[in-house]
């Protein structure tokens, strides 16, 4: 397993908003996390990089292990951490720097100097998302001249480049035309190859291409998390059979 | 009925709305038309003539030439054009030392006839006295009548407003002070406004900010002339023992002040811009595995530049326009500064100081509101370039 | 892809910048917080002493040396008063206007623009241009009246700033509803816009009184007098005040030594009056957010 949930439970103040989730995941696999808006998908993806560690008045209880480590044991420094997991968000939000400087920030923020290294990675990882043919001549352009969709498969690259072996997307395509849509979708079956994705949906199509399993988030609960071919097809529970037949969501 | 009202409402408010414009406009016109009079002001008080002997050839001074020659420090005519021979002055009061009381008449009727007869005898003599005491047909020459020059105010370096025959209006001192100050005010208040507008914006908690929120207000609310007080009372004696100062007034002491004073405004600009850049584009750089520390270098400061300079720019206004303040701590001495720790005097300083005793409509009353002016567009284009930085696309690339 | 070989300090390294860094934004804002503190406490500890009710009831008397400072007291009042009924009217109604009427586009940029240039002119400049105008060309002499028109021209930028930004932050649904209902635009502003808007302006008209109640350039010359013991009786009359009295006492006079308490009571009391007027806008505002939930 690279990943382990243990009983999870997440609270805002005195709000429940994660119920005792478990579950693993396996190394190279993508799994989408589907479920009607509020949730609390986005919320518990964000526990695996410690991003809600931001937010002030938050508890948490049990374990997230990501190659057998607490994530959130004491002594794990969250810098370190995230260098480890890459993160892409709902909306594409590059840096305002150049199309180079975006995607060569994480190894700069992380001491990488070598500057031919980091030519080198820039190039590697705009290939790796399928951008650098588009924008090889304009490295040192404005991130913001770019399309919405080119902008989003930067900020793919933008997080690749630290080679993190799990990437966290939070509705990667949301803001995206169905091209671009497609790009992206395109993209994240090749990056299986290296890593392991986790993906929060309200597409339910999209996570049926994209993910080899798929868990189904309702009220702050797992309801059901399984084979992404088993949700769609024959959901044990009635909730689950709602939400993907769209009776509600 | 009610549609007319309706109208005549919102013909008022409409009319309500240029009511800026219109002080504007009035601030522009009343300094200038009595700003610009100052260079229709004859050089030497009006209503006087400076008188030379007729042999000799110089025709026009400056008032800077006028004033060393009167103060002794321009002894012989060769020094400014003339020949050579040595200059003696002659004022209206030294009249008795010339001449006897008989000489005179009784009612002084004959001292025109004297003086014009003294200068006759003396090749070397300069005199400073009214038009009207000199015969028509007196055997003497005039300096020419010229008026006030714009070189002689903005190049001028010499602020001596009630120098006679001829004041001197050389505005560069004062300019000089100005920025002198404002500038030495800015480079003290950067440090502590940027770490603690990053401090509000980006490290403090929830409950620290609701702290320091109130005291920059209360800051800003303080009146200048407590600053200024509290200046004199405490900052001024202070340095004058820890520079080991002949007098603590002085430009520091006003930096210090003004530093403070500058604070408030940069702090709430900066801290705004700052809040205002994206939490995605944090929770982006947080993500890569940066620190927060990073984050701000290489994110949050970046995107929020144009704020930041706003900011600045901002205090660089108030600074450069305060003036109670100013005028209690710098110690007010019209010289070009060349250091930070002698006395010098700001453009709003002088106006406040000598406003009060300038005759109105006398060309140092016009001088006063020349500064103004002065000030008014410094202010001016102040703030015209904090809306030009504000008005940038914030994400844009420079 | 290749994995990165990271430099294995360089996490330590910044981290510890962070902490050098954020400590020291904290003692750089703890200090500003100690300079408030120290004018502030300065100012009480020395002041103290001086206040008591005949300072605060009596005329200045041997030649500024002992008395009370009443008459100054009296005249910033009035002075905060005149500029009120200056700015407020027009001040209010021009920031109705920039929220509510003026369209997008030129009209409203150049009137900001305006309004944004006027809030940074020196009060100094306000000074002169209240002597050029009211003093001399309109002939109302040295008064209270030439007094309140100069501090009201320079209060009204902020006046029309806080009306507009208190008004633009109703949801235009609220404007929405009442139009709907058949109102016109006005009765909409009247009825439903304005007293949505009363509580912020009014903290913010407030907070501009107390800035006018401590300006001193503007007052200097076409206001202020240096000493006039008994109270105003008309507008037309000088009048003292607090921070001119403040800036007289401890720049000239004729015993320097005698004034310094005076100054100190002075400087305290227009401190106190600068608190009082913060303090209660910020517990109006409280009070208003409270009422609104």
């Amino acid at each position: 397993m690279k990943i382990e949930v243990k009983d999870i439970d997440f609270y805002y103040g005195s709000f429940h908003a994660l119920k005792n989730i478990s579950m693993g995941i396996e190394q190279n696999k993508v799994v989408a996390f589907i479920g009607p808006s509020g949730c609390g998908k986005s919320t518990f993806l964000r526990l695996f990089n410690r991003m809600n560690d931001l937010i002030p008045d938050t508890r948490l209880t049990g374990q997230i292990l990501i190659d057998g480590k607490d994530v959130y044991a004491p002594k794990v420094e969250v810098d370190v951490l995230r260098k480890e997991i890459g993160m892409v968000f709902q909306r594409p939000n590059p840096f305002p720097m150049s199309i180079f400087e975006n995607v060569a920030y994480g190894l700069r923020v992380n001491g990488v100097k070598d500057k031919v290294f980091i030519a080198q990675r820039v190039e590697e990882t705009l290939r790796g998302a399928a951008l650098w043919d588009e924008v090889k001549d304009k490295l040192k352009a404005s991130a913001y001249a770019l399309s919405g969709g080119q902008q989003q498969r930067l900020c793919i690259a933008r997080a690749m480049a630290v080679s993190p072996s799990v990437l966290l997307m939070d509705e990667p395509a949301s803001a995206l035309d169905p091209i671009s849509t497609a790009k992206v979708e395109e993209l994240i079956r090749e990056l299986r190859k290296e890593l392991t994705i986790i993906i929060v949906t309200h597409n339910m199509q999209q996570a049926a291409r994209v993910s080899d399993k798929t868990a189904f988030f309702y009220m702050g609960e797992m309801v059901e998390y399984d084979d992404t071919k088993v949700i769609f097809t024959h959901p044990r529970k009635t909730e689950t059979q709602n939400y993907i037949t769209g009776r509600f969501g | 009925m009610k549609k007319f009202f309706e109208a005549i409402v919102r013909g008022v408010l409409t009319c309500s709305g240029f009511v800026t414009s219109l002080v504007i406009l009035l601030i522009i016109g009343f300094l200038f038309t009595e700003g610009a009079g100052l260079f229709n002001e004859p050089m030497v008080e009006e209503g006087y003539v400076l008188a030379l002997n007729k042999e000799n050839d110089v025709s026009s001074l400056t008032a800077e030439q006028i004033k060393a020659v009167f103060d002794e420090d321009i002894v012989n005519w060769k020094e400014i054009g003339g020949r050579d021979m040595p200059i003696t002055t002659f004022r209206l009061e030294d009249v008795e030392r010339y001449f006897t009381v008989e000489e005179l008449g009784s009612e002084y009727e004959h001292v025109g006839m004297c003086i014009a007869s003294l200068i006759a005898r003396s090749p070397g003599m300069i005199a400073f006295v009214p038009q009207s005491m000199l015969p028509a047909d007196a055997e003497v020459r005039y300096i020419d009548d010229s008026t006030i020059s714009l070189s002689e105010v903005f190049a001028g370096t010499e602020w001596f407003p009630t120098a006679t025959p001829a004041p001197l209006f050389g505005i560069v001192p004062l300019l000089a002070g100005t920025l002198w100050v404002s500038l030495f005010a800015i480079l003290f208040a950067l440090p502590f406004g940027l770490s603690v507008a990053v401090y509000m914006s980006e490290v403090a908690s929830e409950r620290m900010r609701s702290v320091l929120k109130p005291v920059i207000e209360l800051l800003n609310g303080i009146p200048s002339v407590v600053y200024g007080f509290f200046g004199l009372i405490v900052i001024v004696p202070l340095l004058q023992q820890g520079f080991n100062l002949p007098v603590g007034e002085s430009g520091l002491a006003g930096s210090i002040v003004l530093a403070i004073m500058a604070l408030p405004t940069m702090i709430t600009v900066a801290e705004d811009a700052m809040r205002s850049c994206p939490r995605s584009l944090r929770e982006a750089s947080l993500a890569l595995g940066a620190t927060r520390w990073q984050t701000i270098c290489k994110v949050v400061i970046p995107s929020s530049m144009s704020g930041i300079t706003s900011g600045i720019v901002l205090g660089i206004g108030r600074a450069v326009g305060e003036t109670m303040a100013v005028l209690m701590v710098t110690g007010n001495a019209a010289i070009i500064p060349t250091s930070i720790v002698e006395p010098l005097r700001t453009i709003p300083a002088t106006i406040a100081a000598e406003l009060g005793e300038a005759p109105a409509g006398g060309a140092h009353y016009q001088a006063l509101f020349l500064l103004g002016v002065i000030l008014f567009f410094i202010t001016l284009v102040i703030n015209m370039s904090v809306e030009y930085i504000s008005s940038r696309n914030k994400y844009k690339l420079r | 892809m290749k994995s990165v070989e990271y430099p294995s300090r360089y996490a330590v390294r910044k981290r510890y910048a962070q902490r050098v860094a954020f400590w020291l934004f904290r003692f750089f804002s703890l200090f500003i917080a100690f300079i408030l503190f120290a004018i502030l406490g300065f100012i009480i500890y020395k002041g103290a002493g001086v206040l008591s009710w005949d300072f605060l009831t009596k005329a200045p008397s041997d030649g500024m040396t002992s008395g009370g400072i009443f008459p100054a007291i009296v005249g910033t009042l009035c002075l905060m008063a005149g500029s009120a009924v200056v700015a407020f009217p027009i001040g209010i109604m021009s920031g109705i206007y920039m929220s509510e009427f003026a369209s997008k586009g030129w009209v409203v940029k150049f009137i900001r623009l305006m309004t944004n240039n006027l809030s940074g002119v020196p009060s100094i400049v306000f000074g002169l241009f209240g002597m050029a105008l009211f003093v001399k060309y309109l002939n109302f002499g040295d008064s209270i009246l030439a007094g309140s028109l100069t501090l009201g021209m320079l209060s009204l930028p902020l006046v029309i700033r806080t009306t507009e930004e208190a008004l633009k932050d109703i949801p235009d649904s609220m404007r929405e509803g009442s139009l709907a209902l058949g109102a016109s635009k006005l009765q909409t502003i009247w009825r439903v816009i304005l007293p949505m808007g009363m509580p912020r302006i009014i903290t913010g008209l407030i907070l501009s009184l107390g800035r006018v109640s401590g300006e001193t350039a503007p007052i200097l010359f076409t206001c202020a007098a240096y000493f006039f013991p008994q109270l105003p009786t008309s507008i037309f009359d000088q009048c003292m005040a607090l921070p001119y009295h403040l800036y007289v006492l401890s720049t000239s006079g004729t015993d320097m030594a005698a004034q310094q308490p005076i100054a100190y009571g002075t400087a305290l009391v227009l401190i106190v009056i600068i608190l009082i007027i913060n303090l209660l806008s910020g517990a109006l505002r409280r009070y208003f957010e409270n009422r609104l939930k």
